[in-house]
């Protein structure tokens, strides 16, 4: 079975206690808040204003340049504030209150259950339509879409590759989506590849879920040109280098260098059902399924959730909280983010929500670097993890840059694994950014 | 219900991997070796063993509370695993106090005025050994008879090694399979290669080490040995006889699997492992054929730990997506 060439680890996968969970629809909140940065790139702008009635479905804010997207009302209802509240970190940003009244959908939504498999759109036109949708990447990386398909001048894509891997540990929508959105899933693929313009696709799913690659193999039957392919469990195996150099056995060169040259596009599986939607069915983006989960958590849920519906709405409908430390992260325990307020909505890039208590939930104790180089072996990128941290303690931002910091994916490896509790990527995180800063600040001045 | 919410970066999760289970493997790995040491030489091999453990702890636990005044990491198992590779450098009649000289110089001189574990430069437990070996070379050098039968006598109060030294050793008349599973002289914890290896299929099994440096230190070894007998004593059986009897003999294995794969002071990337493996199969043998003593290994690796900072300076592993 394929895998990525160097590094990774094996947490446990964990997803045993959300796995068997068909998606359930999430209740309508009565109030939704909608942030208007849930992408990369520019903040969309409100085209809405406090005491706009809108319905489900409807632009709200505008995507602001090439580089953003565009946001849909999730819910029918009257907008009562357009304002800065705090986030899940509990920083403040925009965004944009919508208080229920009803279910009323836009007209030009189709919702009916049908699947239309036929698509006769043009690259532009498929890439327009997912542009308006808003869609980006439901990963977590939520990269807009539409970027990512408009393949530069004198680029060619080669393959597309859709990512059904679920690498992070506990998590659970994207192979729920496979198993129970599978034909949309294969409608999406091919509008994607129609987008591109590439005769193949290979969907990448882990050997931890072999019912999920039967049954997206027993839908595609004998089109030759998508392809199932089980991979190694092993993370990060999601990570987009990660992934292509597993499927396409090539290595994308170090940043600013993208998957497009080495012909490959990758894109999420939930994305490919969001495309589906938008592009046969005129849908935005105003669902995902979120997984909920954890070991103490009582009713784990796989949950198709409209967007700004609070965090906390979801963890009741699981059974609540758990009795004292928590950890709630947005996303999975590698690569999500802790949450101080479970009053944040769900967003575009909100795969879960996984809790994690007791002693668990607490950071060991750090020691000693004995220099096991079990972060070096871990680093999927090649890097130097101990000498990367201990080099941003000493703030030496160009050592780090010499030494590849910004090729860092941030995918935790490293500090799993180390034996000393040190909290290696809390420093690399540190020292790659500021690395980062710098870089922008010297191109900026020539 | 009160919550409390705690917030760090990612990962949030840990693979439990830690010191302690790490130097307690490499306590087990070397447990099979003690035992044959024990039924070869003798219960005194306990004694020198319990007395080398304990002063490593205990000084390294006075150094810590009394003089560097940090938080007490003792119960790392590292200086343990310290006093016990320090016995097993040792001869089976050595005299108590001179185990315990030999555990001040590797905690007081080679590992906490360094800032203690990890940051030393010399393997501990080597820098001792070698330390012994030339204030009190008498007592370092003068091996008992092993107690079980089946030895052959004419190597008595001498090593295979020191025998082949000496010119007393015909390559075709060694007994290998005596070698290979602990009728030798020696340092207690060197002689049993079968025991040893086990310990060594233990930790590649718990992924505690990985083959690069061992491998690369026996590989060169033999290839050396091969080549010497070759070009001295032209083609024949001795060109793996000697190279067989150079793995086998003196502290081949115990300082390949476990004295130069101490994490502290071996490299960090395999690329570097390799070039330290070979560094000290060669100096090994240099010293072996030429040397004035008739084994090289400890000297080997002290030699090599010194480079150790040099090859991590400049030996970086392969970045994703280079060329």
């Amino acid at each position: 079975m394929k895998t990525f060439p160097i590094g990774g680890v094996h947490p446990s996968d964990n997803k045993q206690w959300s796995k068997g969970s068909a998606i359930e629809v999430m209740e309508l909140p009565d109030v939704v808040s909608i942030p208007l940065a849930q992408h990369i790139g520019a903040p969309a702008t409100a085209v809405v204003a406090k005491g706009d009635k809108v319905v489900t479905g409807q632009l709200i804010a505008e995507a602001a340049g090439f580089m953003s997207a565009n946001i849909h009302a999730p819910i029918s209802g009257t907008v009562t504030a357009v304002d800065m509240q705090p986030n899940g970190q509990g920083l403040r940003q925009m965004m944009i209150t919508i208080k229920r009244e009803g279910d009323e959908w836009a007209e030009s939504i189709d919702r009916s259950t049908e699947l239309v498999t036929e698509c006769n759109l043009s690259s532009k036109e498929i890439i327009e339509r997912i542009k308006a949708a808003g869609i980006v990447g439901m990963g977590g990386a939520t990269f807009p879409t539409h970027v990512k398909l408009s393949i530069p001048e004198g680029k060619k894509a080669e393959l597309l590759i859709i990512n059904g891997v679920e690498c992070e540990p506990y998590l659970t929508s994207d192979y729920r989506t496979m198993l129970e959105r599978g034909q949309m899933l294969i409608v999406g693929t091919r509008i994607l590849m129609r987008a591109i313009g590439v005769e193949r696709a290979v969907i990448g799913v882990e050997a931890n879920k072999p019912d999920a690659v039967k049954h997206l193999r027993s839908i595609v039957g004998d089109d030759k040109s998508i392809g199932v392919m089980m991979l190694k469990t092993q993370y990060p195996q999601g990570g987009e280098k990660q992934l292509i150099a597993a499927v396409m056995n090539r290595e994308v060169p170090a940043p600013p260098a993208l998957p497009i040259d080495v012909g490959a596009v990758v894109c999420n599986a939930s994305t490919a059902v969001a495309v589906y939607e938008a592009v046969q069915k005129n849908k935005p983006l105003i669902e995902r399924v979120v997984t909920v989960t954890g070991k103490s958590v009582k009713e784990p849920k796989n949950l198709l959730t409209r967007f700004g519906t609070p965090v906390s709405a979801l963890v009741e409908k699981c059974g609540g909280l758990p009795e004292g430390d928590v950890r709630v992260l947005n996303g999975g325990p590698m690569m999500g983010r802790a949450l101080c307020n479970v009053a944040m909505p769900v967003m575009k890039g909100c795969s879960g929500i996984t809790i994690i208590s007791g002693k668990e939930a607490l950071r060991g104790e750090e020691s000693a670097c004995i220099k096991c180089a079990k972060c070096v072996e871990a680093c999927p990128m090649g890097l130097e993890p101990y000498l990367l941290s201990k080099q941003a303690r000493k703030r030496a931002w160009d050592a780090m840059e010499s030494n590849d910091i910004t090729s860092c994916i941030e995918c935790g490896c490293c500090q799993f694994t180390c034996p000393a509790n040190i909290p290696l990527l809390d420093y690399v995180r540190l020292g790659k950014q500021t690395v980062m800063g710098i870089i922008r600040a010297r191109n900026a001045k020539k | 219900m009160a919550n409390r919410f705690l917030v760090a970066p990612a990962p949030h999760v840990h693979g439990h991997l830690s010191t302690q289970r790490l130097m307690g493997d490499v306590i087990i790995a070397l447990l099979p070796a003690l035992i044959v040491s024990v039924r070869v030489f003798g219960w005194n091999v306990l004694a020198i063993t319990a007395v080398s453990v304990a002063s490593c702890v205990l000084l390294e636990f006075l150094v810590q509370k009394f003089l560097v005044k940090g938080p007490l990491t003792v119960n790392n198992l590292s200086a343990v695993l310290t006093g016990l590779l320090l016995a097993f450098n040792l001869p089976a009649n050595i005299p108590l106090w001179i185990v315990v000289i030999g555990a001040v110089v590797a905690i007081c001189v080679a590992k906490m005025p360094f800032g203690g574990l990890g940051k030393n430069l010399f393997n501990p437990a080597l820098a001792a050994r070698v330390f012994l070996l030339i204030a009190y070379p008498v007592q370092m050098t003068s091996f008992p008879t092993p107690t079980i039968e089946g030895f052959a006598d004419a190597y008595s109060g001498a090593t295979p090694l020191g025998a082949a030294k000496a010119g007393l050793v015909a390559f075709g008349e060694v007994d290998t399979v005596g070698m290979f599973t602990g009728a030798m002289g020696g340092s207690f914890g060197e002689i049993s290669t079968l025991a040893l290896l086990l310990g060594f299929a233990y930790l590649l099994m718990r992924r505690v080490i990985t083959w690069h440096i061992p491998v690369s230190i026996l590989g060169t070894m033999a290839a050396f040995a091969a080549i010497y007998a070759v070009a001295t004593q032209g083609f024949g059986s001795v060109a793996w006889q000697m190279p067989l009897f150079h793995l086998l003999a003196g502290g081949a294995i115990l300082g390949a699997v476990y004295m130069a794969t101490d994490y502290v002071t071996s490299p960090m990337t395999r690329k570097g492992m390799l070039i330290y493996g070979v560094g000290i199969g060669a100096i090994t043998m240099l010293i072996r054929l030429w040397g004035a003593y008739p084994e090289g290994m400890s000297f080997a690796i002290l030699i090599m730990n010194s480079v150790v900072p040099l090859i991590n300076k400049y030996v970086k592993p392969k970045r994703f997506g280079a060329r």
